[in-house]
């Protein structure tokens, strides 16, 4: 059945536009898979859930061109094992690594190793599943993990992390070289999963925002929209136009923030640190105005259930709005600086490629995928509230080195601050926040916002009483983590820090 | 490289004096005169993220930019523990990097000083202690100073690193004089 099938099958999904549900059997799952492949279909997050009706539950969220659909496959035999797609979407295997190590499903796959588990956690223990348990302190220990092997001539490793050098999170890196050559890289993650799903589930459905916000803090906005609007979705609310225009304001400011912050870093990664000192200065000063303006200098408990924790007063509009032009202007010059400086063109050019077949192989989401001719942008594929009318122009490059993301960025970065313009002027009159209903037991609603690394999910579902069931955010890094370990091969290990940074991919919004 | 240069000379020196140090932050005291006659005038600060969500380290790098200018005061950020005279914690201590902080800090000469960085650092802010948290960042090694915050702002920041030395910091007057 073509894809079309599927989708007239389904029924509407609470929370993002565009969203469809289906509840499927074991053979349709990979069925779907597979026409969602063939249709160029992407794969989004894949999680375990358990409902009073059904029992143990997997889902996987697919994007196509306009939609998406989210599929439910209950797992009979929780023993047993559920049909694995990392051969149809190659991201899946980590996903369904994780899912057997925090729920205990387990897929069909032949990768059995752990990927969130370090060995750590009493044994057996399935933290989405089991009750929730303070650990009594023991001795802490290091596990072993099976690297693949390089063999050959001159073939060594290089074990880098998981406390790296500079001020970044801690992850481990096994890198394969012959001299200066990588040869491979195989990534170790899982260092700062700190519980963050058990946790939601010991929170209020009207509090499980803080938590969100702070899955993954340079995408703060992003995952607390993503979490209202999942939940408004189940609650059945519609939030006032004023409070949509607010929170794209926000994710818009939270992208020019971060944006600025990687150019700046990516610029002293090529040996120029004229660039961090200069974007850093800008970042500062953006910083400061969001302190001004809307009382906090990040933006991490802005969006709450119902809208906007804050209303946005004339003149505070108004200092946003200076800001902004400053930026954009003092950019448009940086930008000059940085196409006509030889050697940091030098470090760009050519540098971490990943060619649009491979991205589109792998699955590589976000700006990194809009730099790989991946021309994928939620806000103008399935745009929410605000954004249909803002019109926002896509950016896509095809190059896909390190040079191509650092354009994304800039491009990205002046599209956003004409956004900002955009939503400053045409603010509605109104209220920010309105009461937000209680769900039913059980609904389930799913989240998905832009942010500024990619498209943020948030899964909600609701328990009795305004509790929280199951709570899964999936940050864009875990479909861009593998592809980062293809773009290095062929490199130099000292361009891994410049490919890195040019993906910024996040360790604690993948982790949980 | 004209641009550039132009770009420099146009905006000038943005730095700005620093803060006073805040001792209060500071949740156990004893080594100070002992810090201030090895250091004298030079701190060497190794970050760690044992957990952090990164918005402190958003806080970090900002002390880094010229208006902080951090290494105008004689603080840097060095790549090995064994370079470095402060740890600088961030996060709840997740049970999977127990181990690599608890080596950190082994791996740090004395005298040391500890920070704990931000709400979560502090007490184990939102995510508290569970199967995967061991929560507050003295639950795994001994900390000298608490900086609450969520994320802390670079200034709440550098009161607590001033005050941990409980000195006046050093290079205000050269920050001043340009």
């Amino acid at each position: 059945m073509p894809l079309r099938g599927w989708l007239a099958r389904s029924l509407q999904q609470p929370g993002a536009p565009g969203l469809r549900a289906l509840a499927v059997s074991r053979d349709d799952w990979r069925r779907i898979a597979q026409d969602v492949a063939a249709a160029g279909g992407r794969l989004g997050p894949l999680w375990a859930s358990v409902t009073q009706e059904t029992g143990p539950l997997v889902h996987a969220a697919f994007l196509t061109e306009n939609s998406g659909l989210v599929l439910a496959l209950a797992v009979a035999d929780p023993q047993g094992t559920y049909p694995g797609i990392e051969d149809l979407f190659p991201a899946a295997a980590r996903m369904q690594r994780a899912i057997a190590d925090l729920s205990g499903l387990r897929s069909t796959a032949t990768d059995t190793r752990p990927w969130l588990s370090h060995a750590l956690w009493p044994h057996g223990y399935r933290p989405l599943s089991d009750p929730p348990l303070l650990q009594p302190a023991s001795e802490p220990t290091v596990d072993t993990y099976d690297f693949v092997r390089v063999e050959g001539d001159g073939v060594h490793e290089i074990a880098v992390g998981p406390v790296h050098a500079g001020t970044i999170e801690p992850g481990h890196f096994r890198f394969s070289v012959v001299g200066e050559k990588v040869l491979r890289l195989e990534e170790r993650l899982g260092y700062v999963h700190k519980g963050i799903e058990q946790r939601f589930t010991q929170l209020p459905l009207l509090q499980g925002h803080k938590l969100a916000a702070r899955v993954c803090g340079d995408c703060a906005v992003a995952f607390s929209w993503a979490y209202c609007q999942a939940l408004e979705g189940i609650a059945q609310n519609e939030i006032p136009h004023r409070a949509a225009c607010l929170r794209a304001l926000y994710l818009e400011l939270e992208r020019v923030a971060n944006h600025l912050g990687d150019l700046g870093a990516l610029g002293n990664d090529a040996g120029f640190a004229f660039g961090l000192m200069q974007f850093g200065r800008l970042k500062e000063y953006l910083v400061r105005t969001q302190q001004e303006a809307l009382g906090q200098r990040y933006l991490m408990d802005a969006i709450v259930p119902g809208g906007t924790a804050t209303d946005l007063s004339r003149t505070a509009a108004t200092s946003l709005l200076e800001c902004i032009r400053k930026i954009e202007n003092e950019v448009g010059t940086l930008r000059l600086v940085y196409e006509e400086h030889a050697g940091v063109r030098d470090r760009f050019t050519g540098a971490g490629t990943v060619s649009p077949e491979l991205a589109t192989r792998l699955g590589l989401v976000g700006l990194a995928g809009r730099a790989s001719a991946q021309a994928f942008d939620l806000r103008v594929d399935m745009p929410c509230a605000p954004y249909r009318e803002a019109l926002v122009n896509k950016v896509v490059r095809s190059e896909g080195d390190v040079a191509a993301r650092v354009a994304v960025r800039f491009d990205e970065l002046r599209e956003s601050c004409r956004l900002i313009h955009y939503f400053l002027g045409a603010l509605p009159e109104g209220v920010h926040r309105q009461p937000v209903g209680v769900p039913d037991e059980d609904a389930l609603g799913v989240g998905l916002i832009e942010g500024w690394r990619g498209p943020v999910w948030v899964a909600l579902q609701a328990g009795p009483d305004g509790t929280i069931r199951r709570c899964h955010p999936h940050d864009p890094s875990w479909q861009n983590w593998p592809v980062l370990e293809h773009a290095v091969i062929g490199n130099i290990v000292p361009d891994f820090p410049l490919i890195n940074k040019s993906f910024n991919l996040s360790y604690s919004g993948h982790d949980l | 490289m004209l641009k550039t240069l132009r770009q420099i000379a146009s905006i000038g020196i943005v730095s700005e004096p620093p803060p006073q140090g805040d001792e209060s932050l500071c949740v156990r005291t004893g080594l100070q005169d002992q810090i201030r006659a090895v250091l004298g005038r030079a701190l060497c600060i190794r970050h760690v993220d044992a957990g952090s969500c990164n918005g402190c380290e958003l806080e970090i790098h900002a002390l880094n930019n010229p208006l902080y200018n951090l290494e105008g005061l004689g603080i840097r950020f060095v790549a090995s523990p064994r370079h470095a005279d402060m740890l600088l914690v961030t996060g709840p201590v997740s049970r999977h990097m127990e181990v690599a902080l608890r080596r950190t800090y082994a791996a740090t000469p004395d005298p040391k000083l500890v920070v704990a960085l931000g709400d979560c650092g502090c007490t184990g802010g939102i995510f508290g202690q569970s199967y995967a948290s061991c929560g507050r960042v003295a639950n795994v090694i001994p900390v000298d100073v608490e900086i609450p915050g969520c994320p802390p702002a670079p200034t709440r920041i550098l009161q607590g690193i001033l005050g941990a030395l409980s000195r006046s910091p050093v290079g205000a007057e050269q920050a001043q004089e340009l």
